[in-house]
């Protein structure tokens, strides 16, 4: 029973998660503790030579600042620190002081969450759309324009395609105001379940969707238009259009269910991708999301809230992938009967 | 006196073999149109920016009569908010983007392959733990990390900021380089070599990576891709202070003295934006042809 639950996918899967985060949270904690120089020294050193605190005091400042007890052995500071974590303390940020970073993490999550979702979901689903439309229509007019269209976004990248929204449409064409698009709600505005708040966090995420999605589709279309093209090929295409199944339903059961394999297994490159791309294009947008609050903690050297925040980041795109490889074990029964990687 | 000479003459012909090759690569590498435009597109750049700096002098004369003047004769791609010329900081400022784009791409590309291979052959625990790192790697959002790094340590140094973006960047070249290995190495060519006991060295270098050179040389343009991605992208929030001007200096100034607002400015920020944009097509076209250049099956089929 063990050995059975030890070996199977889910199991090494979720491991392999946990051993992933304990090693990233492992080298922020040297980085910013151990490094010579690093934050905590230079807090405390600051301390002393601008405040005139004495090194003892500083040293007290710093430690409840970080969450850390800086006299003790640094196993022990290390020990505490996981524990903390898995607690969910993760310090206070130094330049908001008092707050605690678990609590800026948590109201900056939800609209990095919400814009990165619903962009990885649009441009999947239209992606894998336009990517079978290109493999049934292939040769045509059409598959040629989608493949070069298809090929020019994905070589362009992300931020780049930020910056051509915020200067063309925004600046030169005057379409949309960016200026009133900043931030992630206009003010006044109340978070609830009624249509004025929904269609205005929609309003403030639309640019930053439009990018994610741009970034990203130009994969999903020419990597779902190759697997349908050999699809399309297989035996059991050709029988089921010899037992006289109606065309839509071998598009969906058949071919686009097979088809859609590899462009899946792509989902988990593109979170990361997405995720760490968020950095560039929340600052770009001025949308209130992580990636905002991380560049802000950089330029602040608020160590403990960009500790706090990158992590967090971390966690959520392993999350995410370990939610898309359990989704593709769905997906493909192949992975779950095989159990191997 | 003899052997000197017989050196030289020895020299000369490897010379002469060596531009008879070089040639030939270029007549195959014309024969596919868009890949040989992307090719000269990259040389172009990166001649210009290698190059061009001896010739053109960097413009440093602030004109206050001067500001956001779009392109002339004397200024061909216009002025920038001090009235300096932009053409001159685009032919100044790609040499620190594109030799960490570059550098970065030969540091990821190794450790990508020397892993890869490595894993494929040795097999066993060695195998599943590169595989291990390398999803790992994967995993993590790169963008963050390296802001992260920049944040705590002070990268002003070029080597520095290329060896850190190389060593994020190689996952999934390593992935495919190690499927790629293992399959060559049941192929019935590598068997007879075993067979012929010619020695591992013999194997890896004359049978297996000759089969693997096209692929490699492929993945490194891509890998000069995204390590110009990151490059760039650091500097465009400015954690990374590159001293001299850049494209990506350019970009972050732009954006952070809020030229980017002005109706005016456009020539100042599409300048750099099209110098990275077109290295980028053009590093992706060039593959084309590079994938004729290291398939001769693709060759005799055109």
């Amino acid at each position: 029973m063990f050995r059975k639950v030890a070996r199977s996918y889910l199991f090494r899967r979720l491991i392999k998660a946990l051993v992933t985060v304990f090693v990233m949270a492992s080298l922020t904690f040297f980085l910013i503790r151990l490094m010579p120089g690093g934050p905590v020294e230079a807090y405390i050193a600051n301390l002393v030579t601008q405040y005139n605190v004495s090194h003892q005091s500083a040293t007290q400042q710093a430690a409840s600042l970080f969450s850390l007890d800086l006299d003790a052995p640094v196993y022990q500071q290390y020990l505490e620190y996981l524990g903390n974590l898995v607690r969910g303390d993760l310090g206070e940020s130094l330049v908001s002081r008092g707050v605690p970073v678990s609590k800026i993490v948590l109201s900056y999550l939800p609209w990095t969450l919400f814009s990165i979702g619903s962009a990885l979901i649009i441009s999947f689903s239209v992606g894998v759309f336009l990517g079978m439309i290109m493999a049934y229509k292939r040769e045509s007019k059409l598959d040629h324009v989608l493949t070069n269209l298809g090929s020019m976004v994905s070589a362009i990248p992300d931020y780049i395609m930020g910056i051509l929204i915020v200067v063309w449409i925004g600046v030169q064409w005057e379409l949309v105001d960016i200026t009133a698009m900043r931030g992630s709600l206009s003010p006044g505005i109340q978070p609830g379940f009624n249509l004025t708040f929904i269609g205005d966090a929609l309003y403030h995420a639309s640019l930053p969707i439009l990018t994610y999605v741009l970034g990203t589709i130009g994969v999903w279309m020419l990597t779902m238009r190759g697997s349908t093209e050999s699809t399309l090929g297989e035996d059991y295409v050709t029988v089921a259009k010899a037992r006289g199944l109606k065309e839509r339903r071998i598009a969906t059961a058949y071919v686009g269910r097979n088809a859609a394999l590899p462009p899946f297994t792509q989902l988990s490159i593109s979170i990361a991708l997405v995720f760490g791309g968020s950095l560039l294009i929340e600052w770009l947008y001025v949308y209130e999301g992580l990636g905002y609050v991380l560049y802000n903690s950089i330029q602040q050297r608020d160590y403990p809230v960009m500790q706090g925040v990158f992590l967090i980041i971390t966690t959520m795109v392993i999350l995410a992938n370990l939610l898309a490889d359990l989704l593709y074990s769905r997906l493909d029964p192949r992975i779950r009967v095989g159990g191997r990687d | 006196m003899a052997s000197v000479t017989g050196e030289s003459r020895y020299r000369d012909s490897a010379v002469g073999r060596f531009l008879a090759g070089f040639a030939s690569t270029l007549k195959l590498m014309a024969r596919n149109k868009v890949g040989f435009a992307g090719f000269l597109v990259v040389v172009t750049i990166v001649l210009v920016t290698f190059v061009g700096p001896i010739f053109v002098p960097l413009d440093e004369t602030v004109r206050v009569s001067q500001i956001y003047k779009t392109p002339s004769l004397s200024y061909p791609l216009g002025t920038d908010s001090e009235g300096k010329g932009v053409l001159s900081q685009i032919i100044h400022g790609g040499r620190p983007i594109l030799t960490i784009g570059y550098l970065a791409a030969v540091i990821s590309t190794t450790i990508a392959v020397t892993l890869g291979s490595l894993g494929a052959f040795v097999g066993g625990r060695v195998d599943t733990g590169f595989t291990w790192l390398a999803d790992m790697v994967l995993t993590i959002p790169q963008l963050p990390l390296l802001a992260v790094l920049a944040g705590v340590l002070s990268l002003n140094n070029k080597f520095a900021v290329a060896g850190l973006i190389g060593a994020l960047f190689w996952p999934t070249l390593m992935r495919a380089t190690r499927a790629q290995v293992l399959s060559l190495k049941e192929r019935d060519y590598v068997e007879s070599a075993r067979a012929l006991d010619l020695g591992t060295p013999h194997i890896v270098f004359r049978e297996i990576a000759p089969n693997m050179a096209g692929y490699i040389a492929i993945n490194f343009t891509l890998a000069v891709t995204t390590s110009m991605y990151a490059v760039v992208g650091l500097t465009l929030l400015g954690l990374v202070p590159l001293s001299e001007n850049n494209w990506g200096v350019m970009l972050n100034l732009a954006w952070t003295r809020g030229a980017v607002f002005s109706k005016d400015s456009i020539w100042y920020i599409m300048a750099p934006i099209a110098a990275i944009a077109l290295h980028q097509f053009g590093l992706v076209a060039m593959n084309r042809s590079l994938t004729e250049v290291f398939d001769p099956r693709l060759r005799r089929g055109a």
